[in-house]
């Protein structure tokens, strides 16, 4: 082990790493590098901006490191100096004290600003239309309230118009997330939160769930077409003619444990998601995500419920026995 | 009567798998061994006197570095499974249930089962003796939090082939983790493992910071406490405060298991959420008490083996300190997803951030303690050098976490993943092995061997790029972690596998390093000095390995690096020889109380994890008598003579 050369080795290698991630971002696999909307654009400039900061501390940091430490080597020849006591510099300490302070305010600024600007509608000039979600033991239930519409594990938007989608859940948390369009946000039982997403153009995307929920999670994968405008509206006349409705049955069927196929519903029963919150809200505005007008809209439903709280509660306790599944109610996909 | 039997057993033990049948089988053989053994070498009493009832700080450092290089072991199978079952896309290696309950006991055995006690082992072995004590505040609560967490990790290791692992996550958030979704015995066993050996790391947080504020040696101001005392300082004033919002967090989550309470249940009034907060609360504390301890060692050891003084030892001392307070206000940046308003996530954000300023004045510090130093390559400084490229990088892609909005393509996926491998691989264990490298010798008189220990090092950290730097390529590519399987269509495959290959090779280097003990024990180059390495600290000026009582006479301290100066000053002649003369020395005795009041603490837990409250009453009875025949316990110390200290410390070939 010749000391001295290998930290220089190693800093290549890290450096080689860091490059090939760079490079390999133009390929299409790298979903997250390849912004498809405004929020993921507002993202991807973000990361890369604290890749440039942090490159800033990184590259210079390691450089010195494998200078400082092939420099001072312990070997008969080294004639390098040797303070042994040289312990403070009060000089050096204030610029390394204040380095890292500069990065952090202006990363910072960064941050503040675009955690404020991604609560709103990206697209000020188009109308978000708004999209439900409910994440459900092992699949995604999309409901589109302003087309009265369903979908499961499958989405279609319109292309060039911000959606608002309003996230719940009625099983163990999820996160909702399409890489290529934005950041994901959190499916939580009792709780409607809201996350804005725009594809720029047409395009197919996959979007799943993020966060560990059970057996059939790692299948919680949909596809997300976008389409133009007319196309969209075609494809909801389409299922409008074509598709079987709702009913509350085939909800409760769908919201048992197991895997689901791609589904299309020419309608849902009234008022379904908002049910689904309320379900276990519990009459409390419990809510930790939305903005104000879609708390008030919750506050509004809430209302409507807690005269019949009885009735209420007896739905609690059935929803209760049945996710009594044992593991192994599984669809045959998944066992082996 | 034998089909209720049979009907039990098929219910107990874990059955189906031919990987756990063949693990019980190895269990089984490796008991059997044991006890033959000890039984064929009549050491059962040894082992009762010399290990079960010692209060000797050193015996139970080395105690719980055993354990923490076995569960080691054990949570590195576990990953090289999991690396198995990813290597390829739709493999059907693991199936769900068996991968989810994997990644679970992975997370929770090397944090709270391998990072913890390796670091208590090392808190243990040095403390003191850095100090200039004869041994912890409290040896016989010091004896307590051992047993209490070698029973708290037994238990949870016997969710292995009894009753089913956990597989809810290492946090078991609920609901996933309540009845509904985990029912069986698995998450009690998480809940009960964590529990009592939570109670443990505790005491052992009170004990520190007692040892550390009241034993010191005379002279030795608070100002002048060596850089790895001052972290240990740090790691456990956040212990005491972060080790009580765990137990009653996981308290409150089996009450909604065992007494259908609705703390955290997602219908009945429960809220979910509560649980993230507060788990996190203590969750995010925790990374840095395992972390900042490794900070204290790397100062040591650049120092050491750069033989120049630690730079900056004020602003070390404010930084690590300062961890400690702000660890405590950045924890829900573990959940900016949850939709909260933007103020609340700006908050976190920014204090989380701050972070990295007194983690950065760290690195700047170690590496102008190195600059005009004289620098060896021993086996703790490549550790050492090792760790600063890798921190840098991962502490930089925590930064890149912060940014909130970011940290939303970022969340949950491999990304993240890699992340924290890189911070807690480069500055845990990294850490940590410079530290058992560095005061190996102290503890058992010899060195580890150089050549397997390059092996091992070099396996270590080719296996650690090889495996992790894909796994940043694999979160931009949308790769989500906790999946069990993919298809061919996403384009993971390649890195995966490369990723699995960095995992086996860093598997390969911890094999080097069980061949490196074991190689050392009888071929390591022997300490005869006492100070192997030149060292500048209270503990190398006694003989290797440490006498029980530590130090025959008392230091006086004057200065920080008190040995370096007595060295230094011996060199050029101005050391003033004072007059010694030995005392008796006030030893605690040794106490089987500890021991048997965590085996009733482990059949109280092993009640609770069934239910059965009989004997879950039966081990509470237990533990509540042995605390009383405790406080009945007047003959609890005693006084070494001087001829005995004489006679062992010339045997160690010092006269006094």
């Amino acid at each position: 082990m010749s000391g001295g050369k290998w930290p220089r080795r190693l800093q290549l290698a890290v450096l080689a790493a860091l490059a090939s991630i760079m490079l390999a971002g133009c390929g299409s696999d790298y979903v997250v590098l390849n912004p498809k909307g405004p929020v993921a654009q507002t993202q991807y400039d973000l990361i890369m901006i604290s890749i440039i900061l942090c490159s800033i501390i990184i590259i210079p940091v390691i450089a010195l490191t494998a200078f400082i430490v092939y420099r001072y080597r312990d070997t008969p020849n080294n004639k390098a100096t040797y303070k042994p006591n040289w312990a403070h510099s009060t000089k050096l300490e204030v610029i390394w004290w204040s380095i890292p302070i500069v990065i952090i305010a202006i990363l910072g600024y960064f941050t503040v600003r675009d955690t404020y600007a991604l609560k709103e509608n990206p697209n000020k000039e188009v109308q978000p239309m708004v999209i439900q979600v409910t994440s459900l033991d092992w699949k995604w239930l999309f409901t589109y309230p302003e087309q009265n519409i369903a979908t499961v594990n499958y989405l279609q938007i319109p292309a060039g118009v911000p959606v608002q989608f309003q996230i719940s859940a009625e099983a163990p948390m999820n996160s909702f997330w399409v890489p290529e369009l934005g950041g994901q946000i959190y499916a939580m039982a009792g709780m409607t939160t809201e996350l804005y997403l725009q594809a720029d153009h047409p395009g197919e995307f996959q979007g799943r769930g993020a966060n560990f929920t059970g057996e059939g999670f790692a299948h919680m994968q949909f596809n997300v077409k976008a389409t133009s405008q007319d196309e969209f509206d075609q494809w909801v006349k389409e299922v409008k003619g074509t598709t079987p409705a709702m009913s509350k049955e085939d909800y409760e069927q769908l919201r048992k444990p197991g895997l689901s196929e791609v589904l299309t519903y020419s309608s849902f029963p009234e008022g379904l998601f908002e049910e689904i919150v309320s379900k276990y809200s519990h009459g409390h505005p419990m809510e930790t995500g939305g903005s104000m007008h879609d708390s008030m809209h919750m506050d509004g439903d809430k209302k409507e419920s807690a005269p019949g709280s009885e009735a209420g509660e007896k739905k609690d306790e059935s929803a209760h026995s049945t996710h009594h599944m044992p593991n192994t109610a599984m669809t045959p996909v998944m066992s082996h | 009567m034998w089909e209720s039997l049979k009907e039990f057993a098929s219910w107990f033990f874990v059955t189906g798998d031919p990987l756990i049948y063949g693990a019980m089988v190895s269990i089984a053989l490796t008991m059997v061994a044991i006890v033959f053994v000890l039984t064929k070498y009549k050491k059962w009493g040894w082992l009762w006197r010399e290990w079960l009832t010692t209060v000797d700080h050193k015996r139970i450092g080395i105690m719980y570095l055993i354990a923490s290089l076995l569960m080691l072991f054990r949570g590195g199978v576990d990953a090289l499974l999991m690396r198995v079952q990813l290597a390829f896309p739709n493999l059907e290696f693991l199936h769900s249930d068996h991968y989810n309950a994997i990644f679970t006991t992975h997370g929770t055995i090397m944090i709270l089962f391998m990072a913890m006690p390796m670091m208590f082992g090392l808190f243990n072995m040095v403390v003191p003796l850095q100090l200039g004590a004869r041994d912890v505040a409290y040896p016989f609560l010091n004896a307590v939090s051992f047993w209490l967490f070698m029973f708290g990790a037994m238990l949870f290791n016997l969710s292995f082939v009894i009753g089913g692992s956990p597989d809810a996550g290492w946090l078991s958030y609920p609901p996933l983790s309540q009845n509904d979704f985990s029912p069986g015995p698995g998450q009690n066993f998480w809940i009960w493992g964590i529990q009592i050996s939570g109670i443990g790391s505790l005491a052992t947080g009170i004990n520190f910071i007692v040892t550390i504020l009241k034993m010191r040696a005379p002279g030795m101001k608070l100002m002048k406490m060596p850089m790895f005392s001052w972290s240990v300082f740090s790691s456990c004033v956040m212990i005491i405060l972060a080790f009580p919002i765990l137990t009653v967090t996981i308290a409150l989550l089996y009450l909604d298991r065992f007494a259908g309470a609705h703390f955290f249940t997602m219908d009945g009034g429960g809220n979910p959420m509560m649980y993230l907060n507060l788990i996190w609360m203590w969750g995010h504390p925790e990374v840095y008490i395992v972390v900042v301890p490794a900070f204290g060692i790397f100062s040591e050891v650049v120092a050491t083996f750069a033989k120049k003084k630690l730079f900056g030892y004020t602003s070390m001392v404010a930084a690590v300190m300062g961890i400690a307070i702000l660890s405590f206000f950045t924890w829900a940046h573990h959940f900016f997803t949850m939709g909260t308003s933007a103020n609340v996530i700006a908050f976190f954000a920014i204090t989380t951030m701050l972070i990295a300023i007194p983690t950065g004045v760290k690195i700047f510090n170690w590496l102008f303690t190195m600059y005009r130093g004289k620098i060896s390559f021993k086996q703790p400084m490549m550790w050492t050098i090792a760790f600063i490229p890798c921190f840098v990088v991962g502490g930089a892609t925590g930064v890149m976490l912060s940014v909130a909005p970011a940290d939303y393509q970022y969340h949950n996926s491999y990304f993240l993943i890699a992340h924290f491998h890189q911070v807690l691989i480069g500055g845990v264990v990294f850490g940590y092995l410079a530290g058992i490298y560095y005061w190996w010798p102290k503890l058992f008189g010899f060195k580890l061997d150089e050549k397997l220990g390059a092996w091992g090092f070099w396996l270590w950290n080719i296996g650690f790029y090889v495996c992790f730097m894909p796994q940043y390529a694999l979160g931009f590519m949308g790769m989500t972690r906790r999946y069990y399987t993919y298809g061919w269509d996403l384009g993971w495959e390649p890195l995966n596998l490369v990723s699995t290959v960095g995992a086996f090779l860093m598997g390969a280097g911890f094999v080097f390093q069980v061949w490196q003990i074991t190689y050392s024990i009888k071929h390591g180059e022997r300490d005869t000095t006492g100070d192997p390495w030149n060292g500048r600290t209270l503990e190398w000026s006694i003989p290797s390995p440490a006498p029980f009582y530590n130090f025959a006479v008392v230091p006086q301290v004057k200065e920080l690096d008190d040995f370096w100066r007595v060295k230094e000053e011996k060199a050029n002649g101005t050391y003033k020889e004072e007059p010694v003369h030995l005392e008796p020395i006030h030893m605690p005795k040794n106490s089987g109380l500890p021991f048997i009041m965590s085996v009733c603490w482990f059949i109280a837990g092993f009640g609770f994890v069934w239910e059965w409250t009989w004997m879950a009453v039966i081990g509470m009875v237990g533990v509540a008598l042995v605390m009383w025949a405790r406080s009945f316990q007047y003959d609890t110390d005693y006084y070494v003579p001087v001829d005995e200290v004489r006679r062992t410390e010339a045997s160690l070939g010092r006269v006094y």
